[in-house]
C-alpha cells in the first residue's frame, strides 16, 4: 500500500510540469463554477451580504413558497414559455429552410458570397441591434413607415411601448439577427451528403422537391434533431442580453422573462436569497427537460446527445 | 447536357430562389446601412426624422460630437483594453490546460475531466456568481472582465482534439533535444495550431467586444464602464452623459439625440465591421470544430 503510494507520488513528480498546466484550470474551476454552486444553499436562507453566510438563519422553504405564490414570478413564466415557443415552432425551421434553399444556388460565388453576409448580424452587438430595433419600432420608425406606405395600417403604432407585440418583436429580431449563423451547421452538414445519393435518386426520376426532402433532409436529421433536443431543453431560458435591449416600464407585462425576474428580484430589490431560489428550481426543472428531451428524442427518432 | 437540361426545367425555381436570397442579404446588411445613413446625415436634416437610403445632407458633426465625448472615449479604452487583455490571457490559460489534459499519461485525466464535465451540466447562476465576484473584490473592477472569463470548457475540448492531431514524431524528436513540456508546448505545439489559435482568440475577442452585461452588473465607476454599456445607457435608457449635453448645447440643441446614438453606435461597431471580411472564414472554421467535437 505505502509502496503504491510512494509510486504514485513517483509519478506524480515525474510529470510536475503536465500537472501544472492543469491544476489552475482546476482551480479556476472550483472558484468560478463549484463555489457558486455551494451558494446555491442561500436558497434555503435568510442572506444578508453583510454577514458571513454560515451565520444567516435557515428558512427551509420558505422562498420556494414565496416564488409559487407570487403572481409576478407565473407572469414570468408564461413569458418564458410564450416567447420560446413562438422561438420553436416559428423560428426553428427558419435556418434549416435557409440552409436548404442556399443549397439548390447553383453558382458558388453567389453562395458563399450570400453565406457570409448572413451571418454578419450574429457578430453585431445586441446594443447596436436592439437600438435599431427601438428606433424602428418607434414613433415615425421604418415599421410604422412601411405599414403605412403599403395601406396596411392606417395610423401610427408604438410597438416597443405595447407589451401585446413585445413577444413578436423578440422573435422578428431574433431571426433577423441569427438565421444565417444557425444555418452553418445545417449547411456543413448538407456539405457531408454523398452526391451519388443525388445522383442516383435522379436517374430514378425523383424531381427537386423530393430530393430535397427524400435525401437532404433525411440525411439532416440527426443535426436536426440534436438541435431540437439542445432548443426544448432551453425552453425556461431566454436571450437575456436581447430583452435587457428591448424591454421598458410599458412593456415588462410581456418582457419579463425568467431571467429577467431574478435579474430585477435579486439585483435590483437586493432579494439574494428569493431570487436563489428561483435559480435552484429553474436549474432542476431544466435538468429534467433535457432528460426528457434526450430520452423521447431517443425512442421517437433514435437520436440523442447523451 | 445533364446540367443545362436540369437548369432549364427548374429555371423559374431557380430564378425565385436567387431572389429570396438577395432579399436575405437586403434584409441583413440593411440594418447597419440605416445606422450608418443616418449618422452622417446633417443635423438640422436629423430633425426631420430618420432617412431610409441616402443622408439628405452629409456632416461629420455628430461623429465629431462623439469623438470629443469622454466617456465614450474611455469606454473604447477600457473596452480595446479588455478584448486584448481577456483576449490574450484566455487564449494562453484555456491553451495550456488543454495541452495538459491532452496527454493520456496525465495522472488523474479522467477525474479532471470527470470535475470539467460537472460544469456544464450545473452552474450556480446569477445570484451565487454576483454574489462571488463581490467576496471576491472583482465587484466595480477592470478585472471582473478578466478573471471569470479565462476558460471555456468548450474551446478547451477544441484545442485539445487539435493538439492530439500534431504527430507525436514532432514532440518526440524535442524531447530528445531535452526540451521540457512547456518547451515543447510554447516551440512546437502552439506555433503548429496557429488557425485554431486564431479562430478562438477571435471569438474571445468579438465576444470582448460585444458585451454590455457585464459591464451593467458589476461596474458602477463611470471611468470602468465598457463602451457597449455606455452604448446601452444611451440607446436603450436614453441617458446622455454630461458631454453629450453639453456638446448639444453648443449646437444649439439643433443636434438631435438621435444622430449621436447613430454615430455612436457606428463608433462602437465600426471594428467587427472593418476586421469582418477577414476573420469571417476562422469564425465559421471555430463552428465546425466545435460542432463536429460537440
Amino acid at each position: 500500500m505505502d509502496q503504491r503510494k510512494t509510486g504514485i507520488m513517483k509519478a506524480l513528480a515525474r510529470q510536475w510540469q503536465l500537472q501544472s498546466m492543469v491544476v489552475p484550470g482546476i482551480i479556476w474551476m472550483f472558484i468560478f463554477c463549484y463555489i457558486p454552486m455551494l451558494w446555491l444553499v442561500i436558497a434555503f436562507m435568510d442572506y444578508s451580504i453583510a454577514k458571513p453566510m454560515l451565520e444567516s438563519p435557515f428558512v427551509g422553504l420558505k422562498h420556494f413558497e414565496d416564488f409559487a405564490t407570487d403572481d409576478r414570478f407565473w407572469r414570468s413564466i408564461r413569458n418564458t414559455l410564450g416567447m420560446s415557443s413562438i422561438k420553436l415552432l416559428l423560428g426553428f425551421p427558419i435556418p434549416i429552410l435557409f440552409a436548404l434553399l442556399l443549397n439548390e444556388i447553383r453558382s458558388l460565388r453567389f453562395k458563399r458570397t450570400v453565406q457570409t453576409i448572413s451571418y454578419l448580424p450574429h457578430f453585431v452587438a445586441w446594443t447596436i441591434f436592439g437600438g435599431i430595433a427601438l428606433n424602428w419600432l418607434g414613433e415615425g420608425g421604418v415599421v410604422n413607415q412601411l405599414l403605412m406606405a403599403t395601406g396596411l395600417q392606417d395610423r401610427e403604432i408604438l410597438y416597443i411601448s405595447d407589451p401585446k407585440y413585445f413577444w413578436w418583436i423578440t422573435y422578428f429580431t431574433d431571426t433577423l439577427k441569427e438565421t444565417g449563423w444557425s444555418a452553418i451547421i445545417y449547411i456543413a452538414a448538407i456539405a457531408g451528403i454523398d452526391p451519388e445519393l443525388y445522383e442516383a435518386a435522379e436517374l430514378d426520376g425523383a424531381g427537386r422537391w423530393q430530393r430535397m426532402w427524400h435525401i437532404t433532409v433525411q440525411s439532416i436529421r440527426p443535426t436536426i434533431a440534436i438541435l431540437f433536443i439542445l432548443a426544448i431543453a432551453g425552453i425556461l431560458g431566454s436571450n437575456f442580453e436581447q430583452i435587457f435591449m428591448l424591454k421598458n416600464n410599458m412593456n415588462m407585462k410581456m418582457a419579463e422573462s425568467l431571467d429577467l425576474y431574478i435579474y430585477n428580484m435579486g439585483l435590483v430589490s437586493g432579494r439574494h436569497s428569493f431570487s436563489t431560489a428561483v435559480l435552484f428550481a429553474r436549474s432542476i426543472v431544466a435538468l429534467g427537460l433535457l432528460l426528457l428531451a434526450n430520452y423521447s428524442s431517443k425512442k421517437l427518432a433514435n437520436e440523442s446527445i447523451f | 447536357m445533364d446540367k443545362r437540361g436540369r437548369a432549364r426545367r427548374g429555371g423559374s425555381f431557380e430564378f425565385v430562389n436567387a431572389l429570396l436570397m438577395l432579399a436575405v442579404c437586403f434584409l441583413t446588411l440593411y440594418p447597419m446601412w440605416f445606422v450608418f445613413i443616418n449618422s452622417i446625415n446633417a443635423p438640422q436634416q436629423a430633425m426631420l426624422g430618420t432617412v431610409n437610403w441616402f443622408p439628405k445632407e452629409l456632416s461629420l458633426d455628430s461623429y465629431s460630437v462623439a469623438f470629443n465625448d469622454k466617456s465614450l472615449m474611455n469606454g473604447f479604452l477600457i473596452t480595446t483594453l479588455r478584448t486584448v487583455i481577456g483576449t490574450v490571457t484566455h487564449v494562453l490559460f484555456t491553451a495550456i490546460v488543454a495541452y495538459g489534459m491532452s496527454k493520456t499519461q496525465l495522472i488523474g485525466r479522467k477525474l479532471y475531466m470527470r470535475i470539467a464535465l460537472i460544469t456544464m451540466l450545473f452552474s450556480g447562476g446569477l445570484i451565487p456568481t454576483f454574489l462571488l465576484m463581490t467576496k471576491l473584490g472583482l465587484y466595480d473592477n477592470f478585472w471582473v472582465f478578466i478573471l471569470p472569463s479565462l476558460y471555456a470548457f468548450f474551446n478547451m475540448v477544441i484545442f485539445m482534439s487539435f493538439f492530439r492531431t500534431i504527430p507525436d514524431g514532432l514532440e518526440e524528436s524535442a524531447k530528445v533535444d531535452g526540451a521540457s513540456d512547456y518547451g515543447v508546448l510554447f516551440r512546437i505545439v502552439l506555433p503548429n495550431s496557429m488557425a485554431v489559435l486564431a479562430t478562438i482568440a477571435l471569438f474571445s475577442a468579438v465576444y470582448h467586444w460585444n458585451d454590455y452585461y457585464q459591464g451593467v452588473i458589476y461596474i458602477r465607476s463611470q471611468d470602468l464602464l465598457p463602451l457597449q454599456t455606455i452604448l446601452y445607457k444611451i440607446v436603450a435608457e436614453n441617458s446622455m452623459s454630461f458631454m453629450q449635453q453639453q456638446a448639444m448645447a453648443q449646437f444649439g440643441a439643433r443636434l438631435p439625440g438621435n444622430s449621436i446614438k447613430f454615430a455612436s453606435m457606428m463608433v462602437a461597431t465600426a471594428p467587427i465591421l472593418l476586421f469582418y471580411p477577414f476573420i469571417q472564414r476562422y469564425l465559421v472554421k471555430g463552428v465546425m470544430i466545435g460542432a463536429i467535437k460537440g
